[in-house]
């Protein structure tokens, strides 16, 4: 059948409401169906990212990818860009948690992801070493350590 | 070449008709799709394609602005793109595998959604596929990925696995019985959705419905895969047994005949009665009344009588009544 709003195209799209007791029921296409009014699936999932209390007054951190804050990507429960869940990891946290009931992925990881978090091992260590070397005043060691940690560093950036 | 995956039959096919699974997967150095401009778009694009490259599937490339709209809504009505990616703009891609069995959609809400459709229930086999293709693209496009979040999406429901597989279920005898609003309580607690055949907010027309996964974080997508096809098993046997004690009544046989005639002789016919009446009669073969006509038939019917299908196969725009009178002229060819 056609969409019962614009009447042109299918509708491919059932909604049904209730409010108050009343319920309407209407079949729309998919166009009509996302301009639905009082129907802001954004605020919806808006709500899942609200934070309980006003931790977080000040609203002046902003994501490093794409220069949101937490309050916009709360308000439209989408984030911005990949760097946000990053940026602001801990306040998302309770969130993805209230969604999946649990955090911590158990699934594939990608070979290059896991070859960047090797990496990130390695220079962990090397500056471990480092330190060390520094601390016992070897400073050969720490030449040939600060070559491999820079050498490593320019790799990571060409990732 | 063989049928497509949507014309035929498969595994428990008697209440499958098919599967499909999704991975949704971004780029790490845009914004998400919907904070892109349409050159950043078009550059992602670019990217996938060029990557797809080291696939050895042949791949054609549709720009969405580009596509007329009631084959977009055909596509959607195969479920091979996403209503919202029908109605998409500029910069947004998809990529379609020869026998549409697998589909990239380029910039939807996430850079890339990758698909892989089949008949019946073959969730494992499907992701297989997928997952070979993941890793192939991951090599040159190094999808954004953490620790500990798994695979970021710009909806947060999607993180981890980024990971959906669905059935798609044929329930008349359960929907008879009224049981599906109970069936859809109970997997809710398990973790997964079951919904009207267009997804979220979609009724069902024909007794079709998609059961799907709901987490995709905390859990692999082996374990995903496994729980869905628990259920699945469940739900088959359930809808079996309720088919078996509705075949006992005369009423059932009457109706399965009844349904034939009027798909075989019927001048006009609506998308609400075509599916109810197909529904009966897939009932009919299943219950082994009619040997005439296969579930592949039937199959590939419950698509072609959508309304885009209708207009896409007459080359046309038509209003209902034109396409009325063309879904019934279809429908006898096919079934005469």
């Amino acid at each position: 059948m056609l969409c019962q709003k614009c009447g042109k195209n299918p509708a491919t799209t059932y909604v049904k409401r209730t409010v108050n007791g009343v319920t309407t029921e209407y079949r729309l296409c998919a166009s009509c169906a996302a301009g639905v009014g009082g129907f802001d699936l954004g605020s919806f999932w808006g709500s899942l990212f609200a934070e309980p209390s006003a931790r977080h007054a000040a609203d002046t951190v902003r994501c490093n990818g794409c220069g949101k804050t937490f309050r916009e990507i709360a308000s439209s429960g989408k984030a911005g860009c990949p760097s946000c869940y990053t940026t602001f990891y801990d306040r998302l946290l309770p969130s993805v948690q209230r969604i999946h009931g649990k955090t911590g992925h158990v699934g594939k990881i990608p070979s290059s992801a896991a070859g960047e978090v090797r990496l990130e091992r390695e220079l962990e260590e090397l500056r471990r070493q480092l330190n060390e070397a520094i601390a016992a005043q070897e400073y050969e060691k720490c030449a040939g350590l600060r070559d491999r940690i820079r050498e490593l560093e320019g790799g990571a950036d060409h990732e | 070449m063989s049928e497509r995956w949507y014309r035929q039959n498969g595994n428990e096919g008697d209440v499958v008709i098919s599967t499909r699974i999704r991975l949704a997967r971004n780029l790490p150095t845009y914004p998400f799709p919907a904070g892109m401009t349409a050159e950043q778009r078009r550059e992602v694009c670019q990217k996938v394609r060029a990557a797809l490259q080291a696939c050895e599937e042949k791949w054609e490339y549709l720009e969405m602005q580009n596509m007329l709209e009631r084959d977009a809504l055909a596509m959607v009505e195969r479920h091979l793109i996403s209503p919202d990616f029908a109605a998409c703009t500029e910069g947004s891609g998809l990529l379609l595998a020869e026998d549409e069995s697998v589909s990239l959609m380029v910039c939807e809400e996430d850079h890339l959604r990758l698909q892989a459709m089949g008949a019946g229930l073959q969730p494992d086999e499907l992701y297989q596929k997928l997952d070979a293709i993941d890793t192939l693209l991951d090599e040159s496009l190094h999808f954004a990925f953490d620790e500990r979040l798994g695979y970021l999406t710009q909806c947060p429901t999607n993180l981890g696995t980024g990971m959906r597989a669905s059935v798609m279920l044929h329930l008349p005898a359960l929907q008879e019985r009224g049981m599906v609003q109970q069936l859809a309580n109970t997997v809710s607690k398990l973790g997964l959705t079951i919904r009207g055949m267009y997804g979220e907010g979609s009724r069902s027309e024909g007794a079709l419905y998609q059961l799907s996964n709901q987490v995709t974080l905390g859990i692999s997508e082996q374990a995903a895969i496994d729980n869905l096809k628990g259920i699945v098993a469940q739900i088959v046997k359930e809808e079996r047994a309720a088919r078996d004690e509705a075949a006992k009544s005369p009423v059932f046989a009457d109706r399965v005949f009844r349904s034939l005639g009027i798909l075989q002789n019927a001048r006009l016919l609506s998308h609400e009665e075509s599916m109810k009446l197909l529904s009966y009669l897939r009932m009919g073969i299943t219950a082994g009344l009619i040997e005439t006509v296969t579930l592949d038939t039937v199959n590939g019917l419950m698509y072609d009588v959508q309304p885009a299908a209708v207009m896409t196969a007459a080359r046309e725009d038509m209003d209902a009544a034109a396409r009325d009178a063309a879904r019934a002229a279809m429908v006898r060819n096919v079934l005469s």
